[in-house]
């Protein structure tokens, strides 16, 4: 049979090269017919519930074990399911009411919801009517008696094809022989999708009709990245793919095996690589990614989408959290770099000509001491628990970071005189993000216990370019001469005064700017998690 | 009747874990409450009631009870709502 292709949406990157599995839709009988025996009918619902509960809970616990909890909340929500008020509940009573079957009012029920959850606006929501179909198909199951799951016999190198998986599904299946997924329906937020990313096995869904066409036994290429899959492929075929999929397996190997590995140059000097954050959930994926460090933790997030400030021990708990994970590893925590155009609405500022060159991030916390005070509390009160470091953002001379400084002092003589303990020599480093600061970095070096360069605001303000505005983006480029000489300044003028020098803009995980930044002597490299393995490659190999 | 209305602040909406705060709150108290929002109603003590409404940031929904302890559960209601669900 000649191969053919099918296109879909890209679910989960990789590629596969296995035998097709057919997961049959799963047909249930509903009786429609008036029963006769009310009690009867409702006996047998609560013992196919009661048996639902069992089965779940074992799951569950499966999940929660190879999977771990995220992926075992999917399960839990199921079984509140089985209990609910307006599920469960409202069969049991229409089973009164109607006079019909338990399997015809758990099955009307189960397509009311969702019905209505199709039609939700929020995708997450929407995706809850793989939930419900998933438990009121288990329940009508274990009414009629057909509870085999239908992934017994599943070859080596399996690509399960199917209409759509349920959470029921991907607990049951075998993962030792499962290498892709392949759906009619879905997207890249679908039940589906994220299994296959996390099992980190390719995925197409949204094919529209691939159980229409395929058949079990069918050899099968599956592409994530293409989001297509070729059925029955031709001897060349496969080898082209069987070539891809080496090239990419050895690739995602290589860089795996760096995750522990330290960052050191041929020539010997080791620098640190480090994970940018917005919150203290980022922290799991820059460990996972192997971050020395954290070389940028906004404090932003702890200020956005509320009514009102955080409390110095709400600021103190989350500063703890990522603390304590990342152990004895440095953590930078810059302060509060709000305004201008990151407004708050319990914060009203005047609106500004020039958001970009108002009262922004430090200028902004030096006239509100108010707001500034209980984060620099929160942050030395937590720099016993971590090896934590503070950062200044937007400092444009020495007056600013002595007088930032000056009031950090202040914060420390209040926690002493209140018993409260902290690290006396925390760090305080400051951004090079304003063209004037790295001229005269030379003297900040004198003040400041590091420095880091935020490469997005340097090369803005260096080149008066609003990267945002596409008539003259053209002009925004991390690689001008002249943004180069200030980051070449900036880190000398550290090294002369034996601080270090880190980055923490996106040029830092650039691949093309990497060596050179390596032959300027920056010692701290700090980006997004997932950038982290390929930028210590290049490293490693300069 | 007791009834409030508040607006939805936290993240993430009425998403599993907030919903599940949120049932769980609500089944403390005897009285019979309702949750509604653009027209549609819900019963706060069901999980697929409470998520078929649609419920996400910035939605304006009214809490209603009737019963002994309708005062008691509107603000305990009220008050996880305005709380975030302890979201961050």
């Amino acid at each position: 049979m000649a191969e053919y292709i099918k296109k879909g949406i890209p679910a989960s990157k990789g590629y596969a090269i296995g035998t097709a599995f057919l997961k049959g839709r799963d047909e249930i009988n509903v009786s429609e017919e008036k029963t006769v025996n009310v009690e009867q009918e409702k006996a047998k619902l609560a013992t196919a519930i009661e048996n639902s509960r069992a089965q779940l809970e074992k799951l569950r616990e499966k999940t929660r074990l190879e999977m771990g909890e995220d992926a075992a909340a999917i399960l839990e929500c199921q079984l509140q399911f089985l209990d609910d008020p307006e599920f469960t509940g409202a069969a049991m009573a229409n089973i009164e009411a109607n006079r019909l079957s338990a399997s015809k009012e758990i099955y009307d029920i189960m397509n009311t919801y969702a019905e209505i959850f199709s039609h939700l606006d929020d995708e997450y929501l929407r995706e809850r009517k793989a939930d419900i179909n998933d438990v009121g198909m288990r329940l009508l199951k274990n009414l009629t008696g057909k509870t085999g799951n239908g992934f017994g016999n599943l070859p080596e190198n399996a690509v399960i094809i199917a209409h759509d998986l349920t959470p029921s599904d991907t607990a049951q299946i075998d993962r030792s022989r499962v290498a892709a997924f392949v759906t009619d329906i879905g997207g890249p937020t679908s039940h589906s999708a994220i299994m296959a990313r996390t099992l980190e096995i390719p995925a197409v869904v949204g094919t529209g009709n691939i159980t229409a066409s395929v058949k079990t036994g069918d050899l099968m290429i599956v592409d994530g990245y293409e989001g297509m899959v070729i059925v029955n492929p031709d001897v060349d075929t496969v080898t082209l793919w069987r070539n891809k999929k080496a090239g990419y397996e050895h690739e995602r190997n290589q860089l795996k095996e760096l995750i522990h590995t330290k960052t050191i140059t041929k020539a010997g000097k080791h620098v640190i690589l480090a994970g940018n954050i917005g919150n203290p959930e980022d922290v799991e994926k820059a460990i996972e990614n192997g971050a020395e460090g954290i070389g940028l933790f906004r404090s932003e997030f702890l200020y956005m989408d509320r009514e009102e400030l955080p409390t110095e021990e709400e600021q103190f708990q989350a500063y703890k959290q990522v603390a304590e994970k990342m152990e004895d590893k440095p953590v930078v925590i810059r302060t509060l770099d709000i305004g201008g155009d990151k407004k708050l609405p319990y914060l009203p500022l005047p609106g500004e000509m020039n958001p970009f060159l108002g009262l922004r991030a430090i200028r902004l916390c030096l006239e509100r001491k108010d707001i500034f005070r209980s984060q620099l509390r929160a942050i030395l009160r937590v720099s016993t628990y971590g090896n934590i470091r503070i950062m200044f953002p937007m400092i444009s001379c020495l007056a600013e970071f002595l007088k930032a400084k000056g009031f950090l002092l202040e914060c420390m003589s209040e926690l002493k005189d209140e018993g409260k303990s902290f690290n006396e020599k925390i760090e305080i480093g400051m951004m090079i993000e304003i063209p004037a600061a790295a001229i005269a970095a030379d003297e900040l070096a004198k003040e400041a216990d590091f420095f880091s360069i935020g490469t997005n605001d340097l090369i803005q303000y260096t080149l008066a370019v609003d990267r945002l505005n596409e008539k003259v983006s053209y002009l925004y480029n991390p690689m001008h001469p002249a943004v180069l000489r200030l980051i070449k300044m900036t880190i000398e003028a550290a090294h002369q005064e034996g601080k270090w020098c880190g980055m923490c803009g996106e040029m830092a995980g650039d691949p093309n700017a990497i060596p050179m930044l390596l032959e300027y002597g920056l010692d701290e490299f700090s980006m997004n998690a997932s950038s982290i393995l390929e930028a210590r490659k290049i490293i490693i190999n300069s | 009747m007791t009834s409030q209305t508040v607006i939805i602040t936290n993240q993430t909406g009425i998403h599993a874990r907030p919903a599940s705060l949120f049932i769980h709150t609500a089944s403390a108290f005897k009285s019979n409450i309702t949750i509604a929002k653009n027209g549609k109603n819900g019963t706060a003590k069901s999980l697929v009631s409470l998520l078929a409404l649609g419920i996400n940031k910035g939605s304006e929904i009214t809490i209603s009870a009737e019963g002994e302890d309708e005062k008691e559960a509107v603000a305990a209601l009220v008050g996880l709502v305005k709380s975030k669900f302890g979201e961050k």
